[in-house]
């Protein structure tokens, strides 16, 4: 079977399955959500100034829930060792790394992709800052699957493995939270936000090119 | 050619070479520290802009690089390890994280204090300091891979493959300030050419710097020596070793 | 210190904490390290 072929079979696999559980797909959009909430509550401020911190809180809120879905990446696969029957079957671990990285971004980066334009508005920010705030938040979910997929490779199948795939995530996704809030931040100010969008564009494509073949590396170290 | 290579790939070899190593270590170490320390403090010409402030530099710019090296030596350790399978590769990365971890605080909080009269803030998000912040957790994230792991082979390989895939981190570290307009100031001493201090200031920096050097060697060769031990216990050469 | 002695000396003070704890933790390594092995070789049954 071709990569390609075995990529659009694992993908929709992964897709029939969490679509049997809508709850589990929910739970990270939902989370995202709330969290966003969460700030202009405690917060307590007037929209009007709501807007400085916008970028800044739809990120923070982007990043805590994807790293919520990023720990069922491998998990469960590795528990009832499909995992290792995946990596048995003859198709390259890089392969299989780039197919359930793609359909967790579907799944999570995706769909909050599409639920940021109303959290946009429920934070105040203009409607002609939403282009780039969908833009750096594509560019930057998929950066983002691509370091939790590291992360959730070296870490499957250890307990409280959670908590460490956090500490190991969050540093290395640190420079995305500040460019892809900067980018919307001034885009928001009005000032151009190319730079920061081509910094996060290449970002991705660093991230995108090298992280499968360290994920896969790490999974081949945990699994043997 | 590569035989010194693989003499290092030896338990009992990398055993006995730290323990000769870390007497001439420690005293270069003692001489460069005691001389730049005391030259750096007193002898050193106060700065026309900082005044006396500046003489933080004595001890936050050697801490600053060996936070930076001691990851690179940790990444560079692991790398061996995983290509060639040389497990004191393992052993050097393991040493390593404690060491540089103390020396990344240390840079942090001496940066801090000395931006306070400096730039009138204990802290800012600029990207040298950022970066340094992130050097500091991605070292407690390897340390914490580690030994998460059961089978320390296993966790000796995960936290290799972390250290790697951080080591992007320190580029940034280095050229942040080159890349961006940021509050740090620029590099001092790294511009091949003429550097920008004085001599009197200069030499105290570089004898600083050289002394850290030797100081981490010196207590890495320390305790690589009780990591050979750790990992190799059951070793017949161990037990040649005890009994002396 | 021209006024900045308040931040010079805990930078110095820090600074030398952190070089003798590295010194002190590698060497309580070292030997704690060296004690488990003889107790080891003990274990085994060789004598000491």
């Amino acid at each position: 079977m071709s990569a390609a072929a075995a990529i659009l079979l694992i993908v929709g696999r992964e897709l029939r399955l969490s679509f049997r559980r809508p709850e589990q797909l929910l739970q990270p959009l939902v989370f995202f959500l709330i969290v966003t909430t969460l700030f202009p509550l405690g917060l307590n401020l007037q929209l009007s100034l709501l807007k400085d911190m916008a970028p800044g809180v739809l990120w923070t809120a982007a990043l805590l829930s994807s790293l919520l879905s990023l720990e069922s990446l491998f998990k469960s696969d590795a528990e009832d060792g499909t995992l290792e029957q995946l990596a048995l079957s003859g198709q390259s671990v890089t392969v299989i790394v780039i197919a359930k990285t793609a359909a967790h971004w579907l799944l999570s980066g995706a769909a909050l992709v599409l639920a940021s334009p109303l959290v946009g508005i429920a934070l105040g920010i203009p409607s002609a800052a939403f282009g780039t705030m969908l833009a750096s938040l594509v560019l930057g979910t998929i950066t983002l699957s691509w370091l939790g997929s590291i992360g959730a490779a070296l870490t499957v199948g250890l307990k409280r493995g959670n908590v460490l795939l956090s500490l190991i995530v969050l540093p290395l996704a640190m420079p995305l939270l500040i460019f892809g809030a900067g980018a919307t931040d001034r885009a928001i100010s009005g000032t151009s936000p190319a730079g920061a969008l081509y910094f996060l564009g290449s970002l991705c494509v660093f991230t995108c090119t090298l992280a499968p073949f360290a994920a896969a590396a790490a999974l081949r170290i945990t699994l043997e | 050619m590569w035989t010194w290579f693989y003499r290092l790939a030896s338990p009992p070899y990398v055993y006995r070479t730290a323990g000769a190593l870390t007497p001439w270590f420690l005293s270069a170490a003692a001489a460069a520290i005691g001389y730049g320390a005391v030259a750096g403090l007193v002898f050193a010409p106060p700065d026309y802009q900082q005044g006396d402030a500046f003489r933080i530099i004595y001890v936050h710019a050697p801490s600053a690089w060996l936070s930076m090296f001691a990851y690179t030596t940790l990444a560079v350790a692991g790398a061996i390890g995983l290509i060639w399978r040389i497990k004191m590769g393992y052993a050097v990365a393991a040493v390593s994280a404690p060491i540089g971890a103390s020396f990344t605080l240390s840079a942090l909080v001496t940066g801090s204090l000395w931006g306070r009269p400096m730039w009138g803030t204990y802290w800012a998000w600029d990207p040298r300091l950022t970066s340094e912040l992130i050097l500091l957790f991605l070292y407690v994230g390897v340390m914490s891979l580690r030994s998460a792991f059961e089978d320390p082979g296993r966790g000796d390989r995960a936290a290799a493959l972390l250290a790697i895939v951080g080591v992007v981190n320190i580029p940034i570290i280095h050229y942040s300030v080159v890349w961006w307009n940021s509050l740090h100031q620029g590099a001092t001493v790294a511009k091949i050419g003429i550097p920008a201090m004085p001599g009197s200031m200069l030499w105290p920096l570089l004898a600083m710097l050289l002394g850290f050097m030797c100081f981490y060697g010196a207590v890495l060769c320390m305790r690589l020596r009780g990591e050979v031990l750790n990992r190799e216990r059951q070793a017949a050469w161990v037990r040649e070793a005890m009994k002396s | 210190m021209g006024g900045y002695a308040r931040f010079v000396w805990p930078c110095f003070a820090l600074v030398s904490g952190v070089l003798a704890w590295n010194l002190w933790a590698a060497a309580r390594y070292q030997a704690e390290a060296r004690k488990r092995a003889v107790r080891a070789l003990a274990m085994m049954g060789e004598d000491r």
